[in-house]
């Protein structure tokens, strides 16, 4: 490979005096590979002394030189003449000077401007300023988002002509194939929840009291959030990222220009489907996180299966699961519509992709949460 | 007898059943304009694909600068990366880095030259290729399609490739661009001694332009050679290809 790499060590630059004058001989393969070196011997021109007043650049020892070689000569010569100093270019080949005017030709006109570094406090003005207006304009766009979507339902309500197909697939996609992690996820909780509460109800011999707080705890809060949160790192992701590269392959606009609405054909069967199933996998959250639960009161508290059933029929009320099975929907809706939101926000470039799934399942969980804490709050006051 | 800069020896490919290419020899020699030709699905940007390393292909031995692709190490694979550059059908611009950083990000990574040299390579590149320097801080989302492929030539370009690979380098661009484009091309070639492989239709820039051509068809290669000769042979797609109107207007009047 040596051959073909072209690094050398050769004396690329040389300075030699003459008199009033100094002599310069550039020798070499002037090519990228080799420019580092070249640059580095070059960078001597800047502590001439100042009463050299003629230059004189020899570039017959010049065996090859690329584009990157002749903008690092035009540039040496340039820094040259700035000092006020009389340059003269000698014995240049044909090569050589071909290549000069390939690049002088290019180079008239104007020039890159400068990377310039904003003052801090500018920049800083500038980000929030941008952030800012990009928060509103968010906002906007989430209602009009918003809006588009209810009218689309309201379509699909009128001619009662929903896509069934296409819902009974994400059904099957966002609720069946969920099941697992969703049993996992519940199972666990329930034995923690369990295990904590085991200790100190053994300190007051008040065993029996784990399926209170087992059941109501799982059915009230912890099966629907985190039954919420599993299915908005996994639908709600997976909504945006397939809708974000619908948009960068033109298939959005594609569908738009046949006429189909998207929020029709997308957006509803995604909203519907989550709603449909949320409820059900919080259910089954329900069913075995009390299971789970159920396991550590019978090896940690020795609270038989069938106590612990009995129990549940005597003193669960009812309200605390149906609490739990209202939020369903709304958390349905809340992570359809971030994911399919964000992933329309998808912009022509690959990263925003990430970007947009990321900001989609943050937001969705957050506001999982904060929809929890209305209804907690709203529950308490009409004391359900 | 001029230096082969790429050799393909009996060359298949295969996806699944499906023959590709079934025995592929083609020679491209050092500083030559090589055009490979053929109708949709002939296996062009495959095998232009192989010859990048992007591909490997079932049999056959493709050499480039005499390394054998299929035995290289990795070291002297990377090595050899460096030394052509590449402009893919759609550009491949690196979406999240601005125009003057896709220029930039080999000469970046690969040199260890000041950035005020950098920056002056940039700039000759875009006007090289004929962009106005605006278009250095703007991203590839913000450029037309003419201008994507473009600022894609500048990124080949940069490194000053000894073998440059266009994949249908003027599709997209509009007449005027295309001509310049050509003649960038052939100046290019004749300074740096570049050699470039091109897969295109473009009928003017096969007839200004290219020095030999391959035409594929039915999983070979039907006639490679210089153009004049290869126009000659009584193959139907070759006759129909050159005897169509844009062909024949240009064999009439010569280049």
């Amino acid at each position: 490979m040596e051959t073909e790499i072209n690094i050398q060590e050769g004396d690329f630059v040389a300075f030699q005096k003459t008199g009033k004058g100094l002599n310069i001989i550039l020798s070499g393969q002037w090519i990228i590979n080799n420019l580092p070196p070249i640059e580095k011997k070059l960078k001597k021109i800047h502590g001439l002394s100042p009463d050299i007043h003629k230059v004189n650049l020899d570039v017959s020892g010049i065996s090859l030189i690329d584009t990157a070689g002749m903008i690092l000569f035009i540039q040496t010569r340039l820094a040259l003449k700035k000092k006020g100093i009389i340059v003269k270019v000698t014995r240049p080949n044909d090569e050589f000077l071909r290549m000069f005017n390939l690049i002088e030709g290019f180079k008239k006109g104007e020039t890159l401007p400068a990377w310039q570094q904003k003052h801090i406090f500018l920049e800083l003005f500038e980000a929030l300023g941008r952030h800012s207006h990009e928060v509103y304009e968010g906002i906007t766009l989430f209602f009009d988002f918003v809006g588009r979507t209810f009218y689309a339902f309201l379509q699909d309500l009128l001619h009662l002509s929903f896509r069934v197909k296409e819902t009974t697939a994400l059904i099957q996609k966002t609720g069946f194939t969920a099941l697992p992690i969703i049993a996992i996820t519940t199972f666990l909780i329930g034995i923690v929840i369990a295990f904590q509460s085991a200790f100190q109800l053994k300190q007051y011999g008040a065993n029996i009291f784990i399926v209170e707080i087992v059941t109501i705890a799982m059915t009230r809060e912890l099966s629907p959030i985190i039954t919420s949160i599993v299915i908005a790192g996994r639908s709600g992701s997976s909504f945006t990222a397939q809708l974000g590269a619908m948009k960068i392959t033109e298939e959005l606009d594609a569908m738009s220009v046949m006429g189909f609405d998207i929020f029709r054909f997308l957006v509803l069967p995604r909203t519907i489907a989550l709603v449909i199933t949320l409820p059900l996998l919080i259910f089954f959250g329900d069913v075995i996180g009390i299971f789970g639960g159920m396991t550590v009161a019978k090896l940690q508290l020795g609270v038989t299966p069938a106590s612990f059933i009995e129990r549940l029929r005597d003193v669960f009320p009812m309200r605390h699961f149906y609490a739990g099975l209202i939020k369903g929907p709304f958390f349905a809706v809340t992570i359809a519509t971030i994911g399919c939101f964000r992933g329309l926000q998808v912009t022509r470039d690959t990263e925003s992709i990430g970007r947009q799934t990321t900001i989609s399942v943050v937001n969705s969980i957050f506001m999982v949460i904060i929809i929890d804490a209305l209804f907690s709050i709203i529950f308490t006051e009409i004391g359900i | 007898m001029k230096k082969a800069i790429i050799q393909v020896e009996n060359l298949v490919t295969r996806f699944g059943d499906n023959v590709i290419h079934d025995g592929i020899n083609i020679k491209v020699n050092e500083g030559e304009i090589y055009g490979i030709l053929g109708k949709s699905g002939s296996g062009k940007t495959t095998l232009l694909r192989e010859m990048i390393m992007l591909q490997e292909p079932a049999e056959g031995k493709i050499e480039i600068f005499g390394h054998n692709l299929h035995t290289l190490n990795p070291e002297n694979l990377q090595a050899l990366r460096r030394q052509w550059g590449i402009l893919f059908q759609f550009g491949a611009l690196f979406t999240s880095l601005t125009v003057a950083e896709n220029i930039a990000v080999k000469l970046k990574e690969y040199t260890h030259i000041s950035d005020s040299l950098i920056k002056d390579i940039i700039a000759i590149k875009l006007k090289m290729v004929g962009l106005e320097l605006k278009t250095a801080a703007m991203y590839p989302s913000e450029l037309s399609g003419g201008m994507v492929k473009r600022a894609a030539i500048a990124r080949a370009l940069a490194m000053d490739p000894k073998l440059l690979f266009l994949d249908e380098p003027t599709s997209g661009l509009d007449p005027i661009s295309a001509e310049k484009f050509d003649d960038l091309i052939i100046q290019l070639k004749n300074l740096l001694g570049l050699t470039i492989v091109m897969v295109t239709h473009d009928i003017d820039t096969i007839f200004t332009i290219v020095d030999r051509i391959a035409v594929l068809g039915d999983k070979k290669v039907l006639a490679e050679g210089p153009i004049d000769d290869v126009a000659k042979s009584d193959h139907p797609f070759i006759r129909e290809f050159f005897g169509g109107n844009r062909g024949s207007m240009r064999r009439r009047y010569g280049k």
